[in-house]
């Protein structure tokens, strides 16, 4: 009987468990998991303190799956080494776990800078799990007075300011960036949000952020100075690639893995936030800090470590996000020609490059975009298409009759 | 398993599957009660132009890349059927933006709805197919890997 051991019990540790199970139902898997409670839904965070789902709704997974998939889930330990010469996993209370395979899916952390003055703020949070969303609930209370300032105007410092804003006095977002969203949006379509963002009664600092903090006034690169009650630092990820690294393993901003989550020590796979695999976009390797890639990764991985055979070599960045009713969906990477169209308040942008979609930015209409995302996932000739400079309407009529009988004539 | 398939040199573009559907998922008796001076927000829905048109709704795919991608853990698929647990989405949107084939919308409160045959609705088998006066869209079995 194999023994499977996962580092991490979040999605990527879930896609493993499901893509074990489905090819060998015996094995003994056993989740070593950094955080006290069972998978949860890590995006649903925001949403949680914003009063749309609640502790039950946002479990990932049903009460019952660990049982189900005859998982041991060590809660509330972590992996402190792995020594891949003796196929074990040391864990911080100095127990060790042998594995026959096993797979990395240790997730990212928030990366905070050190600010000056930063111990002198009572209450600062970070914003990457359940627990940071429960203290942050606690310290705004039920009051409605407190000041919030959000460092960082990414996807979570901005999913934050959306899920707190009725439980705060006010909240006011920075970035050193010139721009909101700056890893996913040009100035153009971060101009957008950030209009809508502060119509929704956000105040937003872009190109300014703080460079000292003293108890309750920040200090801004600009000069200027924040009053905040409450402090949430949302400025970036880091990948959690220590484990992998001190065991000789090739990491560079991720554990470096190939198209079947192999990492290049033996038995050793990885999987989801911790890891850098292939973006199929851009032809490069990068960092795919999304929750569809985490799964993704996972199910390869565990498929692959159970004897199956699976390969992940289309994974592109997708985004799909909204605040406050606009919502914007980005994919792919922005090279090439851009064309862009424009009705009424919605803004459509396509990139293409050799014949190829390769990205797109889509804010206000979003209907069956998935559409354009499987043509830059699948690589699919653009000149085989009647896909249009102006692309109207998201539509399979962009495909030739006999393409589309195979999409919705066929099992696909 | 069975699916719903399309013939669509047969679809006359009638749009009568979008209306047999937004009525079957009403849970309502009367269809004029149902659909009546409403906005319909069915699980199938005919695209096309002058020339083409074919209705589309989810293909229950071997391998489904929304479960795969739901933020909420919502979606799942059991005995073949690709379901969604309305009770857990959020509306972010995330499974349209994956769907190849452009089979999920939001319903009326934002929430996310898709095809599920029919199996658990008065129906018992897709009224999209029952009432499609062209065959243009049937529910059977074809080959191909599960
Ligand atoms: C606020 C917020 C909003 C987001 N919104 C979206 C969104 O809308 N769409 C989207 O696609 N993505 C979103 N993401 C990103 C998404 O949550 C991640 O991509 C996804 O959760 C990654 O899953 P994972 O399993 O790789 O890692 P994680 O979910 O981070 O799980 C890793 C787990 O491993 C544990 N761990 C780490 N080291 C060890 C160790 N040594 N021993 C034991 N356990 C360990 C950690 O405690 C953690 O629980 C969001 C993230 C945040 C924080
Ligand atoms: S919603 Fe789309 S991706 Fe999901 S099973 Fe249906 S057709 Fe496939
Ligand atoms: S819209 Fe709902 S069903 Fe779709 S991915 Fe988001 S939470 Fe899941």
């Amino acid at each position: 009987m194999k023994r499977y051991v996962i580092v991490g019990n979040g999605t990527a540790a879930v896609g493993c468990i499901e893509g074990i199970r489905a090819v060998d139902r015996e094995g003994e898997i056993t989740v070593v998991s950094g955080e006290s409670r069972p998978v949860y839904s890590r995006p649903l965070i925001s949403y949680y303190l914003e009063g749309r789902t609640d502790l039950v709704r946002m479990r990932y997974r049903g009460n019952s799956f660990y049982a189900d998939n005859g998982c041991r889930v060590l809660y509330g330990r972590r992996a402190a080494a792995v020594d891949p010469s003796l196929r074990a996993v040391k864990l911080d209370d100095g127990t060790e776990l042998i594995y026959d395979k096993l797979c990395i899916a240790a997730g990212s952390r928030s990366f905070v800078p050190p600010f000056e003055g930063l111990d002198s703020v009572k209450d600062r949070f970070t914003f990457m799990t359940l627990d940071d969303a429960l203290a942050l609930e606690q310290a705004l209370g039920t009051g409605r007075d407190k000041r919030v300032l959000i460092v960082g105007a990414g996807l979570i410092g901005l999913k934050c300011a959306e899920g707190i804003i009725d439980r705060a006095k006010s909240v006011t977002v920075c970035d050193l960036a010139d721009r909101v969203l700056s890893s996913i949006l040009d100035g153009e379509c971060a101009a957008i949000v950030q209009k809508h963002l502060e119509e929704h009664g956000i105040t937003v600092m872009p190109g300014d952020t703080a460079v000292k903090f003293d108890a309750r006034r920040a200090e801004m690169k600009s000069g200027r100075s924040v009053e905040f009650d409450v402090l949430v630092l949302a400025v970036g990820v880091r990948a959690n690639t220590e484990l992998i690294k001190a065991a000789g393993g090739n990491v560079n901003r991720g554990i470096i893995v190939n198209e079947k989550m192999e990492t290049d020590l033996a038995d050793v796979y990885a999987a989801g936030d911790c890891t850098e695999g292939f973006d199929a976009s851009l032809g490069e390797r990068r960092v795919l800090a999304i929750l569809p890639n985490a799964y993704a990764q996972g199910q390869t991985a565990g498929t692959n470590m159970a004897g199956g055979d699976r390969t992940l070599d289309n994974a592109i960045p997708l985004n799909s996000i909204g605040f406050f009713g606009l919502h914007m969906m980005t994919a792919g990477s922005y090279t090439g020609e851009m064309t862009e169209e424009r009705n009424g308040p919605a803004l459509r942008r396509f990139f293409v490059e050799d014949g190829l979609l390769k990205g797109f930015i889509l804010i206000g209409d979003t209907v069956r975009a998935g559409i354009y995302t499987s043509l830059i996932r699948d690589r699919i000739p653009l000149e085989t298409l009647e896909f249009g400079p102006a692309a109207h309407e998201a539509t399979s009529a962009i495909y030739s009759r006999e393409a589309r009988r195979k999409r919705f004539g066929g099992v696909v | 398993m069975k699916r719903v398939y399309v013939n669509e040199e047969w679809c006359l573009g009638c749009h009568l599957c979008e209306y047999n559907c937004a009525f079957a998922n009403s849970g309502l008796e009367d269809m004029v009660l149902a659909l009546k001076g409403r906005k319909l927000f069915p699980r199938i829905h005919v695209e096309g132009d002058d020339r083409i048109t074919f209705a589309v709704s989810c293909r229950h795919c071997t391998d489904p890349l929304c479960v795969k991608s739901c933020i909420a853990g919502a979606i799942s698929k059991q005995d073949g059927v690709v379901k969604i647990d309305r009770s857990k989405c959020v509306g972010c949107l995330t499974c349209v933006l994956v769907c190849p084939y452009g089979a999920l919308a939001p319903g009326e409160d934002g929430i996310m709805q898709k095809c599920e045959l029919c199996l658990e609705n008065a129906c018992g088998a897709p009224a999209c197919v029952t009432g499609c006066p062209n065959r243009a869209i049937v529910y059977e079995e074809r080959g191909g890997a599960e």
